[in-house]
């Protein structure tokens, strides 16, 4: 057979890609354009796009697993966590036994500004307080409203996924999500 | 002759503001259609959706947008110049219009000599674009206007003697008459479609399109334009309503090469294998008229779409060794086929 | 002439000015364009000063640095952690095969191993950012030369393979998912599966480029034997990656050198073509997507079961020392030079990116090319400009 010239079987791609679009469907609704359908693209304010549960859209602050250890303060590449804290002297957890000393957290200030969203502060922080959920939607016309609050961010807390199974031959446990 | 017996002044105001009309028009239409729509589903897209029914008053919201732009001129540039050029780019595209038959009375004005006319006044676009490319101070406008210029005289050349082909045929420059001789015609002896040239004027016909591609500055041959690397080449210092003139005389030519097209070829406004009285004619030949034009500009658009550009060089090359033998090898055999049969 | 007033002899000097200004505006020998930086040609800041003599163009300068973020001393004032996260914004669109080398040399200081397990992912997600990453190139080349749907066509595949990345890594293109020791997560479920289809959609993404661009006369005419490398020239100018594959040097890091990833473990092929030309450019990276979906399928067949991270201790101190390793980027060599003096981050690290070379061959091979063959070529080197200026 010979070959067809390039240039009408580049013809024949885009009307194919366009024949795709407008008529998605088999059967007897064939000839029903339904390029809503067809496109590949998501119409954004209308549909909203669900980002796979481990993207990393917001930093979620479970408030009670923190001890405002600064740690991930400290490991952040462009220091934009701002934590306080103070020492308060809690009640013995057996009767008889000494008061404790427990850190109580002021301020956990993310500044979501400069966060280059990297996730080392979820991975360093040894007593599951961070998590990142997949939201996207906290634009704001004011950058200094992009810095959440420890509020803010304990409100992202309904919105954390649990964490995903993993595929067959893995040794990883499948941690919890503190609700 | 028709219907109404109009003075010459009312007769030539309605004339007038129906061209003013119908040229925003024809390039919104097909903006909307092919620019907006077809290319989007050829790239699995929607396309504008949001403006109007299915995004069709998009066009309107970008002409606003456009009006609104502070229209800046570049400090070096030769400012009258740089002012006149997309008007004279727009006039050739209206004087187009003028000969452009909708039906057998529905044209602005029929001349005798329409073709030569349409021809001629098309290429004065040329001369825009060299005046917008040389005013702008800019290097690159400079170099877009250069070879706009270097595309025309190559093009123009094959364009004609495609037309000659058809002309020969037809035996007149009038494109009313053009059109009649293809409803009137037949092919050897067969007359049930009558004879729309596109059928045994197959090569001018490709000619033709090839040609009005490069003069229409479409890709394949969009090199005075050329987004990539001359960055919109002769326009490319326009803003706000210059560069809509500009937008609206690209679009509104398009459709008017379109329209030459299914009058010479495909028979205009005549209905193949209909014989209807002409005052019917008059109300449906538009509409006839129209889906001609559109099956075209499919055709001019698809391409645009699909290909990536030439060189200038090659175009030239193309234009000089490939396309003007071929169109005056056609002239040739149809003058013996007008002779022997 | 001799002057008899003052009034004279300054209108003979404002004559002679007048004359000189017009001579000089009428002077067709050389124009100078600025082809950027803000050129949509150089998708970046990237300038090259060009003189043209009409349409030709005689020298050709690429001059860099607008974008230099300063990367390479950043990295000394962060720990190995940290630098992941810079390092991820070198060559943004291939991303995770950035992280890959330096996590790699940073190992080798520590004499530690990542587990199979994790080096087969590794191997997985670094052709996947290789797939990402050429995706773009094959539909962007024909955007250079003209053609408006190619690149639409390759934002569309591209997406698919950016999800199964995100799914596991949860960034689409700043992943920061390689540690040293390993992983910092493993697959989730299902992925491998889905990862299948998408290699199927990216096989018939590269059957359509093929009819559309390459099968094209008009795109072939744009390309072949325009900007054509020799051999020895690209072998002198530091060419790496596809560019040099396509001067018919049959040389590949994922075969000849290949730091422990999991190429050794499958069956594919170094693709080269003789030519040099931007055609063969083109034609070579077509290839590898092609080849790196069939190593991708492959792979995920044999992902051996495991742990996904050695045993590293919770802070990391690199001991003292120094190592270069380089792997095969979806661009070229992309090698990091670290220099660790025991500390929590590295004294210095060296890149070496493969678009400063590949743009370096610029001047050579832009000697009496048409200004449109410059965009070609410009587009066939294919070079990222957070790669050229780090």
């Amino acid at each position: 057979m010979p070959q067809l010239p390039g240039l009408i079987k580049g013809l024949g791609v885009t009307a194919r890609t366009a024949g795709r679009t407008l008529f998605p469907k088999r059967g007897w609704k064939t000839l029903i354009p339904a390029p809503q359908k067809g496109a590949v693209t998501v119409q954004y304010p209308h549909e909203k796009e669900a980002p796979p549960d481990r993207a990393r859209g917001v930093i979620a602050l479970h408030e009670e697993n923190c001890t405002a250890c600064m740690l991930c303060s400290r490991s952040c590449p462009d220091w934009c966590i701002y934590i306080e804290g103070h020492k308060v002297k809690a009640p013995p957890r057996r009767e008889g036994g000494k008061p404790r000393t427990v850190n109580m957290l002021d301020r956990f200030d993310i500044d979501y500004a400069l966060c280059m969203y990297c996730g080392i502060c979820v991975e360093v922080c040894p007593f599951d307080a961070l998590f990142w959920t997949p939201e996207y939607e906290y634009s704001e016309p004011r950058i200094a409203d992009l810095l959440h609050d420890k509020d803010r961010l304990g409100e992202w807390m309904e919105t954390v996924p649990d964490f995903l199974d993993y595929e067959a031959g893995s040794e990883q446990k499948v941690r919890k999500v503190p609700r | 002759m028709s219907l109404l017996a109009l003075a010459y002044w009312q007769e030539t105001g309605i004339k007038l503001g129906l061209a003013l009309a119908v040229i925003p028009t024809t390039s919104l239409v097909l903006v909307y259609l092919f620019l907006f729509k077809m290319m989007a589903f050829m790239q699995s897209r929607l396309g504008p959706n949001d403006t109007g029914p299915y995004g069709s008053l998009q066009l309107i919201a970008e002409a606003i947008k456009f009006l609104q732009k502070e229209d800046i001129h570049p400090a070096q540039a030769d400012r009258r110049v740089f002012r006149m050029a997309p008007v004279v780019v727009l006039a050739s595209t209206f004087l187009l219009y003028v000969v452009l038959p909708a039906g057998p009375d529905a044209v602005v004005e029929n001349l005798d000599t329409g073709v030569f006319y349409a021809m001629a006044v098309s290429s004065l676009s040329v001369l825009g674009i060299l005046m917008a490319g040389w005013a702008s101070a800019n290097k690159y406008a400079l170099l877009g206007g250069l070879r706009a210029a270097g595309q025309l005289i190559a093009y123009e050349l094959p364009l004609i003697l495609a037309v000659m082909g058809v002309v020969v045929q037809a035996e007149s420059l009038n494109l009313q008459r053009i059109v009649e001789a293809q409803a009137t015609g037949e092919i050897f002896g067969f007359g049930a479609i009558g004879n729309p040239f596109i059928l045994t004027q197959f090569l001018a016909f490709l000619i033709f399109m090839i040609a009005a591609q490069a003069e229409l500055t479409q890709t394949p041959f969009d090199m005075p334009v050329a987004e990539t690397e001359l960055v919109g080449g002769f326009h490319i210092e326009y803003t706000g309503f210059r560069f809509l003139l500009f937008f609206m005389a690209e679009f509104g030519t398009a459709f008017a090469f379109a329209a030459l097209a299914s009058v010479m070829f495909l028979g205009g406004w005549w209905i193949p294998g209909f014989d209807v009285d002409d005052n019917i004619l008059n109300i449906l030949g538009p509409g006839v008229m129209l889906g001609k034009i559109l099956l075209i500009s499919f055709f001019i658009f698809w391409v645009r779409f699909t290909y990536p550009r030439l060189r200038e060089d090659q175009l030239q090359k193309f234009a000089w060794k490939v396309l003007i033998p071929l169109a005056l090898a056609n002239i040739v055999l149809t003058g013996i086929f007008k002779v022997v049969f | 002439m001799t002057a008899t007033s003052d009034r004279e002899q300054m209108a003979y000097v404002s004559a002679q000015a007048a004359d000189a200004r017009v001579n000089v505006e009428l002077d067709t020998g050389d124009m100078t364009l600025n082809i950027g930086p803000q050129h949509p040609a150089t998708h970046g800041t990237l300038r090259i000063a060009c003189q043209l003599d009409g349409e030709q163009v005689v020298v050709a300068e690429p001059i860099m640095g607008y974008m230099h973020r300063g990367y390479e001393k950043l990295c000394e004032v962060r720990t190995y952690p940290q630098c992941t996260t810079l390092i991820n914004r070198i060559d943004w669109l291939g991303s995770f095969a950035n992280e890959v080398p330096f996590i790699l040399a940073a190992e080798r200081l520590m004499e530690v191993e990542a587990p199979p397990r994790a080096q087969w992912i590794r191997t997985i997600l670094f052709e996947l950012s290789r797939i990402a990453n050429l995706a773009l190139f094959l539909g962007d080349m024909g955007v250079q030369i003209g053609a408006l749907t190619p690149v639409f066509f390759a934002f569309r595949d591209r997406e698919r393979v950016l999800n199964q990345i995100e799914e596991v890594t949860g960034g689409r293109f700043h992943p920061n998912f390689d540690r040293i020791g390993g992983l910092k997560d493993d697959l989730p479920k299902g992925w491998i599966e889905e990862t299948h289809a998408v290699m199927i959609k990216m096989r018939t993404f590269c059957d359509e480029m093929e009819d559309l661009l390459v099968g094209n006369e008009i795109f072939q005419a744009r390309c072949r034997g325009v900007g054509v490398i020799p051999s020895d020239v690209a072998l002198g100018y530091g060419l790496s990656g596809a560019n040099l594959r396509a001067s018919g040097v049959d040389w590949d890091l994922r075969r000849d050198a290949n730091p422990g990833l999991a190429w050794n473990e499958v069956d594919w092929k170094v693709w080269t073509h003789p030519d040099g030309d931007s055609f063969a450019r083109y034609w070579v990276r077509l290839q590898e997507t092609r080849e790196a979906t069939r190593i991708v399928d492959q792979l995920l067949g044999g992902i051996p079961s495991g742990p996904i991270m050695a045993k590293v201790p919770r802070i990391i101190k690199v001991p003292a020392g120094e190592a270069y390793l380089s792997t095969e980027n979806p661009l070229g060599e992309m090698g990091y030079y670290v220099v660790s003096k025991g500390d929590l981050g590295p004294f210095r690290v060296k890149i070496r990116t493969p678009s400063f070379n590949n743009i370096s061959v610029v001047p050579w091979v832009m000697k009496g090319v048409y200004v449109p063959d410059v965009i070609t070529i410009l587009g066939s080197l294919y070079f990222i400009l957070g790669d050229i200026d780090r």
